[in-house]
């Protein structure tokens, strides 16, 4: 059964191809739908073996498929965990859920099946990442994911807007891949190889705290191009500029989940290098804090859901740096239901309300579309982590595990639990503006509830989002049993005392319900609170990390561009190959007399050449 | 003593024949000249128990070869344009210079390095019959012997090609 | 004084300097021609003595061959001169310097 899940892939990559290549003759709908049954055949040819996993009748096992690179131990072949498996169930459940809601979504759109194909490119270039059992075959996933995510924020590339969002998330990643790919060589320099199984059962041995050290940063660099963290998780919220069922499948469920993944697989060297593990932490943790309070200020839909993704991404780099990596995964899951949940249900409003993004434009949809309005409200409580929704078990696991640490670590514990509240708070801000109250909508908006190819992905997703949290309960901790294999080789923590789990939940549950209570009293009303002091400015402009950016790197880089355009290239570069050139014609010119066309002149060089070869071998050679 | 007394009647004929084929004004004198250098080295390879290459040297160079050159000299007329051009006394000078020191350098090249006529002549042992040769030539050698066939197959084409499509140069030229 | 190889290698020397010299001075293309006809010949002049010296009929074999390849390289290039005469109506090389650079 196992040695056939090279379909997985075979499947979405068949789909990329028919419609990228023959999409215009299949066109509206029928490209859609194949995209669709491509990727759910997938999912369901993925079910079994992962059930095989989750009841034991399956065992962990590495299929070999073919011989790639041989001498660096790169051979393709797929690693069949439950790390994998588990993201192979997402990616390819998610993502069909998504296909069937563009369907909907892109209706119309001249450019329908080339949108299929490039989602369907990006299914396989995940599924390439999630199921590599080596590093390089993980790193050209990890790279066409990066290709397909640069195709699909851009695809409406004739908004200049889109062009330069697709450019910026490609280039701002690239610097996440080069240490990703200097953490390779240094591994390969180190083993000799880029095969998990070896690299994981001799990291011990081989690697000195140093070494592990630099791989893991290295490694983390990568991550934070891919997830979004500090400092390049700009590019994330102008990725809102693709089309919605992109930023939820890419931004939200699946992509960004790369990185986390990536150190996830990598746990083993994690655990190596402390310092890293702390590194992680904190920048996992500010870069919760800072991107919630961000999202607060926000007033585009899709851009506070952008900035809440990189909070919620901050918390499972959290999980990983603290060596809660099951947490981390947990998360990384549940997220990536209640996440796409949630972008599908702002598409749902955006395409509803006729591509109105901003929510002061919103208000009282409620009644207009009702579908949307329950299943964004699961959504709403699980992301705000309201007992028993799903986000609820996964960001407290995150946080009692950063507790459990004790010391200094309470800190960041108690950032965690700051950006809890603000999680709350600007969900809830979000969910009021957006159905409550009442009509704010511009003129001649007559808001209507989407098709059911777009609602029956948020009713999926709904479901999922409250009851996927009860498989990890701290009573009943099935999740991390799952999951056991896959970090066989990394110690265990105890899991905390139950009462004091219970204690900690509650908390954090009562302040998601403070957070929750603040917000929606402060614009549950008929006249919304003024923001438009310097905080909402800033913060509406994310606080001018781009401008920082743009004036300490990209300024700069531009003037060195440009002087070497100007300075070195015209007459250095220039300079030397018109020197050749010049100085080419000016010994032809000389050289050309010798060319008299006169045969005996010729023929006399051939005999006076004859003469001073013989005289100088009896000079060499003593002949005299 | 008689082998030197031929060698060297042979060898001044082959000398004196070079030079006239070398200074004659009229190309005719200058065949002539190289066909008696030709046979004097026929006599020579005699000499040098080389019985069978002397019988090709005669039959082919002094019978085809200069057959051929004479024909072609009647073909294009006997060209005497030659002595339009005034004769460039730096130019003679240099070839005379340049041939001399040649010749020197030879000599002085090949002088350590000379046999120095272990094998005395008249005990020879070795005879350049068609036995022989043709041992050699078709045991050891026939693939070059047979590329050679090729050789002259293709020199044979050549000459037919140059001869056919040379015909519509002045036509071209008219084109042009 | 008795004949030994020295004196045919001086000859054929002296005959390859005369050819040289031809070939130099004289601008009729068919005199050049059998300028480079003697130079041939006084190195077939060579390999016979040197392989009556060495007592190898190798050296007989390959004045064979130099006279085949003489042959062929006669039909070419007195083709190629009645080509050129054909064209140029002479056959004095000196006129032949189309390809001055």
């Amino acid at each position: 059964m196992t040695d056939l899940l090279w379909i997985l892939i075979a499947l979405p990559l068949t789909g990329a191809f028919i419609n990228i290549v023959f999409g215009k003759r299949i066109g509206e709908p029928l490209a859609g739908w194949l995209g669709f049954v491509l990727v759910g055949s997938a999912w369901a040819i993925a079910v079994v073996p992962t059930l095989g996993l989750l009841t034991g009748s399956g065992t962990p096992e590495t299929i070999y498929l073919f011989s790639w690179i041989p001498v660096v131990g790169a051979d393709a072949a797929i690693l069949w965990d439950p790390l994998s498996a588990l993201l192979t169930m997402i990616v390819t459940g998610v993502g069909a859920l998504i296909h069937l809601y563009s369907i909907g979504y892109m209706h119309g759109d001249e450019r329908f099946a080339r949108f299929f194909g490039y989602l369907n490119l990006f299914i396989a270039s995940m599924l390439i990442l999630v199921l590599a059992s080596n590093y390089a075959v993980m790193f050209i996933g990890w790279e066409l994911v990066g290709l397909s995510s640069y195709l699909l924020i851009s695809f409406w590339f004739k908004k200049p807007s889109a062009a330069a969002a697709g450019k910026k998330a490609f280039i701002v990643n690239r610097i996440g891949d080069w240490g990703f790919l200097v953490a390779l060589m240094i591994i390969f320099a180190s083993f000799g190889t880029f095969d998990f199984g070896v690299i994981f059962t001799t990291a011990p041995v081989v690697l000195t705290t140093g070494a592990a050290t630099a791989i893991t940063l290295l490694l983390f660099l990568g991550a934070t191009g891919k997830s979004a963290q500090i400092p390049l998780y700009i590019w994330l919220p102008d990725a809102m500029e693709g089309p919605t069922p992109v930023s939820a499948l890419i931004h939200a469920a699946t992509m960004v989940t790369a990185g986390v993944f990536m150190m996830a697989r990598s746990a083993v060297l994690f655990e190596l290098a402390p310092i890293s593990g702390v590194t992680i932490a904190v920048i996992g943790g500010a870069t919760a804090l800072l991107a919630a309070v961000i999202a607060v200020t926000q007033m585009d839909i899709k851009k506070v859901l952008a900035y809440s993704t990189i909070s919620q991404l901050g918390y499972m780099v959290m999980g990983v740096g603290v060596g809660a990596y099951s947490a981390g995964v947990f998360h990384l899951s549940t997220h990536a239901f209640f996440k796409a949940l949630l972008f599908l249900g702002a598409g749902s409003v955006i395409h509803g309300m006729a591509d109105e993004q901003d929510m002061r434009k919103m208000g009282g949809l409620r009644k207009a579309m009702p579908v949307t309005f329950v299943t964004m409200t699961v959504g709403w409580l699980a992301i705000s982590g309201i007992f028993p929704f799903s986000g609820f078990w996964s960001k407290d696991e995150i946080l009692a595990a950063t507790f459990q640490r004790g010391g200094p670590w309470l800190i960041l514990w108690a950032v965690g639990i700051l950006a809890a509240l603000l999680t709350a708070f600007y969900m809830t801000r979000l969910y009021v503006l957006t159905f409550l109250g009442k009509p704010r909508w511009a003129e001649g908006t007559e808001p209507h509830e989407s098709p059911w190819t777009m609602t029956l992905p948020l009713a999926v997703l709904a479901v999922a989002a409250v009851i996927f949290g009860v498989f990890n309960t701290p009573a009943r901790l099935a999740f991390e049993h799952f999951l056991e294999p896959s970090f066989a080789l990394i110690s265990h923590a105890e899991p905390l005392d139950l009462p004091l789990a219970a204690v900690l939940a509650l908390f954090a549950l009562v302040v998601a319900i403070g957070g929750i209570a603040w917000s929606w009293f402060r614009y549950n009303r008929d006249e919304l609170p003024v923001e438009e002091g310097g905080f909402w400015q800033r913060g509406l402009n994310g606080f001018a990390v781009d401008d920082l950016y743009g004036r300490v790197i990209v300024e700069p880089g531009k003037k060195v561009c440009e002087w070497f355009a100007d300075s070195v290239d015209p007459k250095g570069i220039d300079g030397v190959s018109h020197g050749i050139a010049q100085g080419v014609r000016t010994a032809g010119d000389g050289l050309k007399t010798l060319q008299s066309g006169q045969v005996r002149s010729y023929a006399g060089g051939i005999a006076i050449g004859a003469v001073v070869l013989i005289l100088a071998v009896l000079a060499l050679g003593g002949g005299f | 003593m008689g082998e030197l007394i031929v060698f060297i009647i042979f060898a001044t004929v082959a000398l004196v024949s070079a030079i006239g084929m070398v200074l004659a004004k009229n190309p005719v004198y200058s065949a002539i000249g190289l066909l008696g250098a030709m046979f004097s080295i026929a006599v020579l390879y005699v000499l040098l128990d080389a019985h069978f290459v002397a019988a090709v040297q005669v039959i082919v160079y002094a019978g085809a070869v200069m057959t051929l050159f004479l024909f072609v000299i009647m073909l294009i007329g006997v060209d005497n344009r030659e002595a339009y051009g005034p004769a460039v006394p730096a130019q003679r000078i240099m070839t005379a210079v340049v041939s001399i020191g040649l010749f020197a350098a030879i000599v002085l090249a090949g002088r350590a390095a000379w046999i120095t006529g272990s094998n005395a002549f008249g005990t020879p042992d070795l005879n350049g019959t068609i036995e022989n040769v043709s041992d050699e030539l078709f045991g050891t050698w026939t693939v070059v012997f047979l590329s050679t066939v090729m050789l002259l197959t293709i020199a044979a084409l050549g000459t037919i090609a140059l001869a056919y499509f040379g015909t519509d140069v002045p036509d071209e030229e008219a084109t042009l | 004084m008795t004949l030994t190889i020295s004196w045919f290698l001086i000859l054929a020397a002296a005959l390859f300097s005369i050819g040289v010299a031809g070939v130099l001075i004289r601008r009729n293309a068919l005199v050049m021609f059998m300028s480079i006809e003697l130079m041939l010949n006084s190195v077939n002049l060579t390999f016979v003595a040197v392989s009556r010296e060495l007592g190898l009929i190798e050296g007989q074999v390959a004045a064979l061959f130099v006279m085949v390849v003489a042959a062929a390289e006669v039909t070419i290039g007195l083709a190629i001169i009645v080509a050129v005469f054909r064209r140029k109506a002479s056959a004095n090389v000196d006129e032949l310097a189309e390809l001055r650079g």
